[in-house]
């Protein structure tokens, strides 16, 4: 059952993922990578991980994808003017990935143990965990993150404000 | 629950990070690339997450938080460079952006 839940999910994920890159229209690859990111938040839900499961549709699906598309939007993009680049540089892209890809899985398969483990702990990902661990681990990074935020709001407003060609 | 083996994890999210790479090398739209780049991010986060739920350890979910958070201001300042670059030239193909080539 759960491996059938997992291999649709994984399938779902990869289609749409290849959907994001190739298609001509960048409004319909956001669409398609707002796909990808809710088949990886259901993922995160098969490892009992339900805080980000949630955090991740809110913040992705909800935030950055709706900035992509403002942003989209705001410029008036259509197929037209989609550049495309010539078909060797997309011949040796296509190539380079698949050695990384190779490589990674060669790796992959002598290094790490093949053998089903049950989730030791399975309430980890539980917001009262998380909350404990974050609140009293990681407090630290999780006030300099509030500088990281107003740093890069100030950058944007700035980059914004100054008149381009000067 | 977990009866998946972590290796599964491990190539999803090795196909998903190859995924994000092409498109980051075979695109010439600066959206599309940023959006690539958050595939890749997406691609760690899931694996981060599967290790710390196979591990027991919390902590790897509490880093997935924190990319989050990172991904979030790269792309606020990221789509703002974008839009800068659309005002200057015209259009977002990033072979036009060439100043700075040696």
């Amino acid at each position: 059952m759960i491996e059938i839940a997992f291999f649709s999910l994984s399938i779902l994920a990869v289609i749409f993922a290849i959907l994001v890159i190739t298609a001509k229209n960048p409004v319909h690859s956001v669409l398609f990578l707002v796909m990808t990111f809710f088949s990886i938040a259901g993922h995160f839900v098969l490892l009992n991980a339900q805080f980000i499961a949630v955090v991740h549709v809110i913040v992705y699906a909800g935030a950055i994808m709706v900035l992509f598309l403002f942003v989209i939007m705001l410029m008036n993009l259509n197929k037209e003017s989609e550049p495309a680049k010539p078909l060797w540089l997309k011949l040796s892209g296509v190539i380079t990935s698949g050695l990384l890809l190779l490589v990674l899985t060669a790796v992959f398969r002598k290094t790490v143990d093949k053998t089903a483990h049950v989730l030791p702990n399975p309430d980890i990902g539980l917001v009262k965990n998380l909350g404990m661990t974050l609140f009293n681990d990681f407090l630290l990074p999780f006030e300099l993150s509030a500088v990281l935020f107003l740093t890069a709001m100030v950058g944007a407003v700035f980059i914004g404000k100054v008149k381009a060609g000067n | 629950m977990g009866s998946i083996s972590i290796n599964y994890y491990l190539y999803l999210s090795s196909i998903l990070f190859a995924l994000g790479i092409l498109g980051v090398l075979t695109r010439r739209n600066a959206i599309i690339i940023l959006m690539s780049i958050e595939l890749m991010l997406n691609a760690v986060n899931l694996l981060m997450v599967a290790f710390s739920a196979f591990m027991g350890d919390s902590s790897g979910q509490i880093f997935v938080f924190f990319i989050m958070l990172v991904a979030a201001a790269e792309v606020t300042v990221g789509l703002s460079i974008v839009v800068m670059i659309y005002k200057h030239n015209g259009s977002i193909d990033i072979n036009l952006i060439d100043k700075m080539k040696w």
